[in-house]
């Protein structure tokens, strides 16, 4: 019952809050959703006691979903330590959001709306994590999906906003479709949706093969990288990223809570969880591999460029998922779940950082116009910085753990695609550095940039925005030191139990502790070097950027102008597609079928009825001359063929 | 000249073409119309009589005075009708009665 309520809280929050928008009762509405998640939050510490540290998994049957031949699916929860650990880091980040967001949307008219939103996103997410088959998963996956849609577009009179939540929407059904498949696919071999039952029969289908258009392909390779499409989509992988950047057109809070610590990490989640099906395709982890580690680097040197300070942290967050990635597809699940982990505490303390700082500037995101406030907001900046060093991986603090663990992982695959993996993310540690303390001194050193009376304003956040900041900034300075030995060390193989599964022959995670030392030393010095460029770059020589800028125009262009990756899909999908919705909709739809359909028909009626009505001149004269010209061509018919 | 049956049936269709005409080629006022129908009443009325007389029954004159006796009837509440119609909207020039008009 207890862990039902984990998720079902949420969705009751949600709902009530829904209600009380109507009747624009916000602080009620405030106050039930936030009540939810936090309970929510308190019975997921009890679930994590029980589940991973006690070790009793258990599986909870709700209701009979789906029930159609050999077809079954239930409303049923998973509770093991994979959830148990997804559900620590959903529902208190989410508790934090939702305090923060009391405070960052006190101005806004329709905030009981948005902390329905939040809780509805929470409840989907919670029902993505503790799902038992894949399609209650697929459920959660759309309802993450549905709830993010709404929150970017939460200020939908802003035609931006709109935009960017219909890309969102728009980008992730590609996604969506290769899951789809996917789950399929997995129907087709293993005759069931239901973990268990794939779980245990996967490596029985590791030679099988499936005919598709002729060609014989192997079934769980085909499987897995259809899942990992559906996983590129939902954690903005190379391809499918496009969406990530243009979500900042959300509100910060959402930003924090959907598209930095939860929702992109969906994506990571599942290829973890689906780890026993997965590991009997090396192909398809060598694609997870190269996917992650170019999306590391091809984000990292994005951000580096970028101006607006939410997208750099959304580049970030787009680099770091990458690197899970690449750990999952080095068959180093754990460490995947464990920078999943410590990223989600250290993004959203950025975030919600950078909320404070556009709150402070009122409402400026432009890094160019921001400057010299160190002084005015100390515990902003000081809370900005142990998230910057948490995710430029310095010692002791969480990101230092997990992303060496991961490079280390990747060096230990002793693969060629671990390799190259392990280069661009060491190249990517020292570009996440660089751009990170760019951010900093750009937003908090040198002279004000902004304008005199904003500056004059510029003040701290309220206590309400600066309180949830503190438990993610412990969670971003301890949570790598704290979660080390569960997650990736000495009890790893404990603590996980039979939620993450790894062939004896990977044996990158065991190895990964005995790589060289300088392979642990290296994305040390690559991080301080990165420091060390940004502060020299943005602080002791300020005119440097804009000559090496200069001196490197066609590489500064590819890179601030994101690769082009828009103007690419924008000529070859976007505008292919609205042409031909265009031709659908007034060719086909407006010309065909309304046209000869209701239109013509409507059309018909009213033109007939308008000339005939013509006929009734209202003069009685019309009316009897008709009259007789009846009567005379009834009598000429008569006399001249009806009598004979 | 012997005056003939045709001739009175003659006389009776002119009269009659006359009415007719006088319905729908009148465009100024309603009460031709009605001394029009009063007409074509007549020249019913003549048939009947000139038949009458060539039958040698009785029986059309009787119809015939029937007619006049309905037709006077008729053309009082005709009358009666046009007086409100007057009151009303104020003319009774035919252009004008149109409420009909689809």
């Amino acid at each position: 019952m207890l862990y039902q309520a984990i998720v079902f809280l949420p969705l009751l929050g949600a709902a009530v809050a829904g209600l009380l928008s109507v009747r624009q009762q916000h602080l009620p509405a405030e106050i039930v959703t936030v009540v939810g998640v936090c309970a929510s939050f308190l019975l997921s510490c009890f679930a994590f006691y029980h589940v991973a540290l006690l070790h009793n998994p258990v599986t909870i049957d709700v209701a009979r979903w789906i029930n159609s031949a050999d077809f079954v699916a239930n409303w049923s929860f998973r509770f093991d330590t994979l959830t148990a650990v997804m559900l620590i880091v959903v529902t208190s980040v989410s508790s934090c959001v939702h305090i923060y967001s009391i405070g960052y949307m006190h101005h806004d008219k329709a905030r009981a709306r948005f902390m329905s939103y939040l809780s509805l996103f929470t409840f989907a997410m919670l029902m993505l994590v503790t799902s038992d088959n894949l399609l209650q998963l697929f459920f959660g996956w759309e309802g993450v999906g549905v709830a993010s849609y709404l929150l970017i577009g939460f200020w939908y009179h802003k035609p931006s906003a709109h935009k960017a939540a219909m890309k969102a929407f728009i980008v992730n059904r590609v996604g969506d479709f290769g899951f789809a498949l996917g789950i399929f696919v997995i129907f087709y071999l293993f005759g069931s949706i239901e973990f268990d039952d794939i779980f245990s029969n996967a490596s029985d289908f590791s030679n099988t093969s499936i005919v598709f258009l002729g060609f014989e392909l192997p079934a769980l390779e085909v499987a897995a990288i259809l899942l990992f499409i559906g996983a590129m989509g939902k954690s903005a992988q190379l391809g499918l990223h496009t969406w990530l950047p243009d979500a900042m057109e959300g509100p910060t809070p959402v930003s924090a809570l959907i598209h930095a610590a939860t929702m992109v990490t969906a994506g990571v989640f599942l290829v973890c969880r689906l780890s026993p099906v997965i590991e009997y395709a090396p192909f398809a982890l060598d694609v997870i591999t190269v996917v992650g580690a170019l999306t590391a680097i091809f984000a990292a040197t994005i951000g580096m460029t970028q101006f607006d300070i939410k997208r750099v942290i959304a580049y970030s967050t787009c680099s770091q998922l990458g690197y899970m990635f690449f750990a999952a597809g080095v068959s180093a699940y754990p460490a995947a779940m464990f920078h999943l982990t410590t990223h989600a505490f250290f993004k959203a303390l950025l975030f919600l950082g950078a909320g404070s700082v556009i709150h402070a500037l009122s409402d400026e995101q432009d890094l160019r116009n921001m400057g010299g406030i160190w002084r005015k907001i100390p515990i902003t900046y000081s809370l900005m910085w142990i998230g910057s060093l948490a995710l430029a991986g310095f010692p002791f603090f969480a990101g230092y753990y997990s992303k060496d663990m991961i490079l280390e992982a990747a060096w230990a695959s002793h693969s060629f695609t671990g390799q190259m993996a392990f280069w661009l993310g060491c190249a990517a540690a020292l570009l996440t550095a660089f751009y990170s303390w760019r951010l900093l001194i750009m937003a908090f050193h040198g002279k004000p940039r902004c304008s005199a009376e904003v500056f004059e304003h510029v003040h701290e956040s309220p206590p309400i925005m600066i309180l949830p900041l503190i438990p993610l900034a412990f969670g971003a300075i301890f949570a790598g030191w704290f979660g080390y030995q569960s997650f990736v060390g000495y009890d790893m193989s404990y603590f996980w139990g039979d939620s993450l599964f790894i062939l004896p022959e990977h044996h990158a995670m065991e190895e990964a502790h005995h790589v060289a030392e300088w392979v642990k030393r290296l994305p040390v010095i690559l991080a301080a070097s990165g420091v060390g460029l940004a502060i020299i770059a943005y602080l002791i020589i300020p005119s440097l950027p804009a000559r090496v800028v200069s001196m490197a125009r066609p590489i500064h262009t590819l890179f601030f102008n994101k690769w082009f990756f828009d103007e690419l899909y924008d000529l070859l999908f976007v505008r292919a597609s609205v042409r031909f919705g265009r031709f659908l909709w007034v060719k086909g739809d407006k010309q065909t079928i309304d046209a000869f359909g209701p239109d013509g028909l409507s059309g018909l009626v009213l033109n007939g009825s308008n000339k005939l009505s013509k006929l009734q001149s209202g003069y009685v004269y019309h009316y009897a001359f008709a009259m007789m010209i009846g009567v005379v061509m009834l009598l000429s018919w008569y006399f001249s063929g009806f009598g004979r | 000249m012997e005056i003939t049956l045709s001739h009175y049936l003659s006389v009776s269709a002119i009269l009659f073409v006359f009415g007719v005409f006088g319905i729908f080629i009148n465009r100024k006022n309603v009460i031709t119309i009605l001394m029009s129908i009063e007409l074509i009443l007549l020249s019913v009325n003549i048939n009947m009589v000139a038949f009458s007389a060539f039958t040698g029954t009785i029986s059309g004159q009787i119809f015939s005075l029937f007619i006049l006796t309905v037709a006077a009837a008729e053309a009082a509440i005709g009358l009666a009708i046009l007086v409100i119609y007057f009151r009303n909207r104020g003319s009774i020039a035919v252009e004008d009665i149109n409420v009909m008009k689809g």
